[in-house]
């Protein structure tokens, strides 16, 4: 009798293959861990994938110091559970200038993140790196390759992506030179959708940031958007903070992350909110709208994840 | 998602309606949810049949536009939409900066939208001519095609060809999707004459059997529901369509098991398993299984996964097996049914699409990579080139992007396989340029060549090493490179000379009495050239394996064909020595007068004038024949590579 594999099963399939992959052919991955939701999503399909080793790479969280306090919390327990070793970079020229989401605007993302990631990957010399992309996010992502090559200074050429049949990927890259070398981001939940992703952390169990419950929580609002007080760095224009019942829908640096009303509090609950809603994901973000609509595509050009 | 009527334009107020039972019971939606089933299917058509105007539909009406999507969608559509006020479902899809500009697709962009009953994932492929490449890529992951025809144009060239693309590929449910139905007035008999076209057209390349379908992808006819504009219509419309269409999970369980080692698990002593997915079939612990290429057989003990050990595993599951016996496996095996295991060759025919800029070179070593394995291999000049247009089969010498193709492929080892038309994980390849790393082509292997399978390999009671022993030496390939006329024969004589005062056993092969013999069929084309270094090389490791040093002088201009010879030859045997002679100073001795006749374009394809010379990037030996004699240059030579022994 045929058994019909349902839609997650085939996911999951496919980026353990994607992940073995990897570590089969390259030299000295790395899994760049956000702690986010796709993040969670990623490490579990990792430990799955090795089991019962621990995945034979660290996690790397390419820190602002901006980040909520939950997720710090969470990323330290997250990879002693699955037995990784956990790097933590954070751009020492983004701290001695004191980069911040408030005084900085754009320079934040740039100091912090891209140039963070590029550091972190050429001081270890990582010739591959996971992501947790997933190619219904933006546009540009869609067309996007799972090995998708950077060059020695990280840059992306959308026109130059290898061709990628069937499920052979092609890890080869040249040689690493004194001027660094090619690597290659690897994006294992690249067919993955946000409920997807909702329903297979739902089904495993699997442990995320509290921040995406709702609960009441200290909140102002900033630019028509609703920002979580985190702690005492937050620059309070005369306002007292307002507990309200919120939730998040992405996690990123808290004071760039706007948050939803909602008292959605179980993972039923959250998923019947993310169909009942009416605006896409991504719109939390700031990053994704200060260029126009290619705004990821030229980030990527030059070096953002 | 039948409130969707189709005769009621698209409006901001009908975008995104959530499912009600999503509202209701969200706990009964998402055990529904949870058993959803997957395809995959590809969307092909030419510039204008409406393709991302279709995706952008079947994203709007299973309702995966939001509402910031659908607003900036309304802006730009009448910035820069191509359908007046009307939303322009085009831009919803064209990702890329530089599609936008110039109107087109120009690479494959995945979608993904679902049903209640299933999940999909859309490989939207361009249709223009020049990227057929892309058209394959996104066909090699599906299991459905939806070849889209304008009506107005009914079956173009492009039709067939994407139609033939999908075939070869290996796609068995084709939908014909009749498009801009609204343009012709929803004109049956002028839909009917499209569909007896493609028909005859399906029969003559072996399409068994297609769906077709009346569609207005810009309108929304027959996409989500039925259209009232064509009640002649009475089949399903193509959501219906690819929510019931049965999937090939049938075909790939009742294989026999396979699956390709991708890595060998070994966290400690006392665990060793193999981690794949699995390729065909079904497997139970106690199955008796074979281990190739090796052939060694054993037993399943274990489906090990992190959620616990498996009474049975199905094709498309990624797991990891254990053995009952400790045999040799590692990554490139494939674990298969003992009683019905694959083949194993190192010669075939295949088809063959070229995906790079870079024409295919007869009998340069790729990689070929095929599930987990990755082995040096050639291809011989193409039995003929298809004319994607027409199917006509047409003489070739080589392979250019975009084209297709059948040729021998050889494998430096043998590997394990299976035609493509029985299982494209193991009968799908890719080759990979071993210098600049591009993936160069896919391939769909057709079957074994007889003679490679009639021909073994004898082994022999004197090994390479007793042949060595004997000699007291270590067996050595010095293979001189340079330009014609840098004096890599002159220093390779001097070498030799040297050598055999010190009763090493030696042989010294040269290019131009090489020439003379074995190699006076071929000429000075790029082909012939890498065909003279590998019959060289063959010839050089005969030798070597005789426990003979072999000194080698030839140009061998490119540096893939040195590689070649190198990787035939156990590790530190082969030694390349680059005879650094600039042009000027080549070109200023010409004592053969060569360089006089290139010149005046009496001799064509001359290394240096009109035929690239690819320098070593790292040469084992260097000698500088400026600075250096040649007796100065063979003692320097002899200095690097003793011992010897």
């Amino acid at each position: 009798m045929t058994r019909i594999l349902t839609h997650l099963q085939r996911l999951e399939a496919e980026s353990i293959h994607i992940m073995r992959e990897v570590v089969a052919e390259a030299e000295k991955p790395v899994m760049l861990y956000s702690v986010g939701k796709d993040s969670a999503v990623m490490l579990h399909l990792a430990r799955k994938a090795f089991y019962p080793a621990p995945p034979p790479f660290p996690l790397l969280h390419v820190d602002t110091t901006w980040k909520f306090q939950a997720m710090y919390a969470l990323r330290e327990k997250a990879a002693r559970e699955a037995g990784m070793e956990l790097l933590v970079h954070r751009n020492p020229e983004a701290i001695e200038r004191g980069i911040n989401p408030f005084d900085h605007g754009a320079l934040h993302t740039d100091m912090w993140k891209t140039e963070g990631l590029k550091q972190a990957l050429d001081k270890y010399g990582f010739d591959a790196a996971f992501g947790g992309a997933r190619r219904d996010e933006e546009k540009s992502r869609a067309k996007e390759r799972i090995f998708s090559f950077r060059t020695a200074t990280h840059g992306w050429d959308p026109k130059n992506q290898r061709p990628e049949l069937w499920n052979l990927y092609n890890a080869r890259k040249a040689p690493r030179t004194r001027n660094g070398g090619e690597s290659i981001r690897v994006f294992p939940l690249s067919n993955w959708t946000e409920l997807d992703i909702w329903q297979y952390i739902q089904l495993e169990n699997i442990e995320i940031v509290p921040l995406y419950f709702a609960a009441p929580r200290p909140t102002v609002e900033r630019d028509g958007m609703l920002v979580m007080v985190d702690d005492d760095r937050f620059p309070l224009e005369g306002e007292q903070p307002i507990e309200r019942w919120i939730r998040f829908r992405t996690l990123g640096c808290y004071p760039l992350t706007g948050a939803v009303e909602s008292t959605a509090s179980t993972l039923s609950e959250i998923i019947q909110e993310m169909l009942l809603t009416t605006t896409s994901e991504r719109q939390g973000r700031a990053i994704d709208r200060d260029a126009g609509g290619s705004s990821m595509e030229k980030k990527k050009q030059e070096g953002y994840f | 998602m039948a409130d969707h009527s189709s005769s009621e334009g698209p409006s901001p107020q009908n975008a995104y309606r959530p499912d009600a039972l999503a509202g209701e019971d969200i706990d009964a939606y998402l055990t529904r949810h949870q058993h959803k089933t997957m395809l995959r299917f590809i969307t092909c058509g030419s510039v204008d049949d409406g393709k991302s105007t279709l995706i952008g539909r079947l994203l709007y009406d299973s309702k995966m536009i939001f509402e910031d999507q659908l607003a900036s969608l309304e802006s730009d559509s009448k910035r820069i939409g191509t359908q007046g006020q009307e939303l322009d479902y085009a831009l919803l899809v064209d990702g890329l900066a530089a599609e936008r500009e110039q109107g087109i697709t120009i690479d494959v962009a995945y979608r993904f939208f679902s049903t209640d009953r299933r999940k999909f994932i859309v490989a939207d492929c361009p249709g223009h001519e020049q990227y057929t490449r892309n058209m394959v890529t996104g066909a090699s992951t599906a299991e459905l095609a939806v070849i889209l025809v304008d009506a107005r144009k009914g079956v173009l060239v492009q039709t067939r060809r994407h139609s033939f693309l999908c075939h070869r590929l290996g796609i068995r449910r084709i939908v014909l999707a009749v498009n801009k139905m609204d343009l012709i007035d929803y004109d049956q008999a002028a839909y009917d004459a499209i569909v007896a076209d493609y028909a005859r057209f399906a029969a003559e390349i072996g399409i068994e059997a297609f769906t077709a379908m009346p569609i207005s992808g810009f309108k929304g006819d027959n996409i989500a529901g039925p259209s009232e504009h064509m009640p002649w219509y009475t089949g399903p419309s193509l959501i219906e369509h690819l929510e019931t269409v049965e999937l090939g999970a049938a075909d790939a369980q009742d294989r026999p098991f396979r699956m390709p080692v991708q890595w060998v698990n070994r966290p400690d002593l006392d665990f060793r398993g193999f981690a794949g997915l699995i390729a065909g079939g079904t497997i139970k612990p106690g199955a008796a299984l074979r281990v190739l290429p090796s052939g060694k057989t054993t037993t399943l003990e274990r489906i090990v996964t992190f959620s616990g050990d498996l009474e049975e595993a199905v094709a498309g599951q990624s797991v990891t097996l254990t053995f009952a016996d400790e045999i040799d496996c590692s990554r490139g095996d494939v674990i298969a049914a003992a009683e019905d295991p694959p083949q194993v060759s190192d010669q075939f025919e295949a088809t063959l699409v070229w995906m790079d800029d870079d024409p295919m070179l007869v009998g340069r070593a790729y990689w070929l990579k095929l599930g987990t394995q990755t082995v040096s291999a050639s291809v011989q000049e193409p039995k003929y080139e298809i004319n994607v247009n027409t199917m006509a089969h047409l003489a070739a010498k080589t392979l250019t992007l975009n084209s297709i193709g059948v040729a021998e492929v050889h494998t430096e080892k043998p590997i394990v396989f299976e035609p493509y038309a029985d299982n494209r994980t193991l009968g799908g390849f890719v080759l990979i340029d071993k210098l600049t790393n591009r993936t160069v082509a896919g391939g769909m292997l057709h079957f074994a060549l007889r003679r490679a399978q009639n021909v073994h390999w004898q082994p022999s009671d004197v090994t390479r090493e007793d042949h060595a022993g004997i000699k007291n030496q270590t067996p050595r390939v010095l293979w001189f490179t340079g330009l014609s006329g840098s004096g890599k024969s002159t220093i390779a004589n001097e070498v030799e000379k040297r050598l055999a005062v010190m009763n090493r056993h030696t042989f010294l092969l040269d290019g131009d009495n090489v020439r003379h013999g074995l190699n006076k069929d071929l000429g000075f084309t790029d082909a012939d050239r890498i065909e003279n270094i590998r019959r060289v090389g063959e010839v050089a490791r005969l030798m070597a394996d005789a426990g003979l040093i072999v000194l080698t002088a030839f140009i061998s201009p490119f540096r893939a064909e040195r590689q070649m010879v190198r990787d035939m030859l156990p590790d530190t045997e082969f030694v390349e020595i680059f005879v650094d002679t600039p042009l000027e100073i080549a070109e200023q001795r010409d004592v053969k007068g060569l360089y006089k006749k290139a010149r005046e374009g009496k001799l064509k394809n001359f290394t240096g004038i009109d035929s690239p010379y690819e320098a070593p990037e790292n040469p084992d030996i260097v000698v500088n024949t400026v600075e250096m004699t040649p007796g100065e240059a063979a003692e320097y030579i002899i200095r690097q590579i003793m011992p010897l022994k």
